[in-house]
């Protein structure tokens, strides 16, 4: 069955308290979830009391913050710092969404930043994401085609054909849709979930692709396509605002139009 | 544990290539059940006072058998359809996944078969 509890070396405790310098007027507190997986103890949830006037006003610069001024054991992933390169996608505030791109003054009380959901952790706010990946690499997200290349020039795209990609090419596969879906939770071993399928109708969208019914062929299965039951968490916490759901929709309609 | 790539797990066994029947006839079923259902609430309302006889009487003329044939059928394909994807949804592991769908489908065509013979009963059988 579904597992609706954590086991008892997942259950999260209660952690140290960080607190702010004295003097400091603009204090906010920081709850991040911790785990180190060359300890035996359990995860638990550090609190660190943050001068908001010393750090910038991004959710990432307080957690930059907090490894560079309080304590350097915390373990994140980062890079652009400007939302797109899918790094720092972590659950803030009980939302999936980037870290460099959410406003520390957008959250009321305590900001509460643990790992993406259902994805197993590495250490802190780091989850594996070896599977993620390797779905993303099944749904082979590359340009197939048969006739050759025109050899003077690039395969061409008419405007509108071009304009099928907008909505698609966005995607940074930061993967904080697919974590926020619950048919993804219980059944990611199968189920694709909304950011690799979103990636699959990307290349079902491109005019230059000959592989529509190979790429149809191989996404028209219970669990890689069909697990998605239109819950919409997946559009709902888009960092990008995107619309995996639609995107989802939109496979389902084009294996319906080929039966038809 | 398994040295297996993580690409060769996500292939498995591959594609099974089917679920677009299965997610039309849920479509399709719950477009039948929007009037069916309306039209049961209605009769349930027109019969609510009715004696056996006139219950009885009601369902010998073949529109209302054959729509309360049809609510049946819409009705109980659609719950076997819901119920296979909460099956496949929750339950993990071969022995049991196996065992609840075939007692999930054994089971609504039992139920399914009971109220189809029940209503030709109604309509055909001698009063």
């Amino acid at each position: 069955m579904a597992e609706f509890s954590l086991p008892k070396n997942s259950q999260v405790q209660a952690g140290k308290t960080f607190p702010a310098p004295a003097g400091a007027k603009r204090v906010k507190k920081f709850q991040l979830y911790r785990w180190d997986p060359d300890t035996d103890a359990n995860p638990r949830v550090d609190t660190y009391e943050i001068d908001l006037d010393k750090c910038g006003p991004m959710v990432l610069d307080a957690i930059i913050y907090i490894k560079n001024e309080i304590d350097p054991t915390i373990a994140f992933r980062r890079s652009c710092r400007e939302g797109v390169c899918g790094s720092c996608a972590m659950n803030i505030d009980g939302t999936n969404t980037l870290a460099c791109t959410k406003a520390t003054s957008a959250i009321a009380g305590d900001v509460k930043i643990y790992p993406l959901p259902h994805m197993a952790v590495q250490k802190d706010l780091v989850p594996d994401m070896t599977h993620f990946f390797a779905q993303y690499a099944s749904i082979e997200p590359w340009l197939q085609t048969e006739s050759a290349p025109p050899p003077d020039k690039e395969r061409l795209q008419s405007k509108e054909e071009r304009d099928k990609l907008d909505g698609l090419y966005e995607c940074i596969l930061c993967a904080c849709c697919s974590t926020s879906c619950p048919s993804y939770w219980w059944n990611s071993d199968r189920y694709l979930g909304p950011a690799i399928l979103l990636q699959a109708r990307r290349w079902l969208a491109d005019s230059r692709d000959e592989a529509t019914g190979e790429r149809l062929d191989a996404l028209e299965d219970p669990f890689r396509l069909y697990r998605c039951h239109t819950i919409m968490n997946c559009t709902n916490t888009c960092p990008k605002g995107l619309n995996p759901a639609q995107a989802i929709a939109e496979i389902k309609k084009m294996l319906l139009e080929r039966s038809l | 544990m398994s040295l297996r790539s993580p690409l060769g797990r996500v292939r498995g066994l591959g594609s099974a290539k089917s679920g677009l029947s299965h997610w039309r006839w849920q479509r399709i079923t719950a477009l039948a059940l929007i009037p069916l259902g309306l039209w049961f609430v209605y009769i349930l309302l027109e019969l609510m006072n009715a004696d056996h006889a006139q219950v009885v009487a009601f369902f010998r003329s073949p529109c209302p058998a054959a729509l309360a044939i049809g609510l049946v059928v819409a009705l109980f394909y659609h719950m076997k359809l819901g119920l296979q994807v909460v099956v496949e949804d929750y339950v993990h592991g071969h022995v049991a996944q196996v065992a609840l769908q075939v007692a999930l489908r054994l089971g609504t065509a039992l139920g399914a078969l009971l109220a189809l013979v029940s209503i030709l009963k109604l309509s055909l059988g001698s009063a």
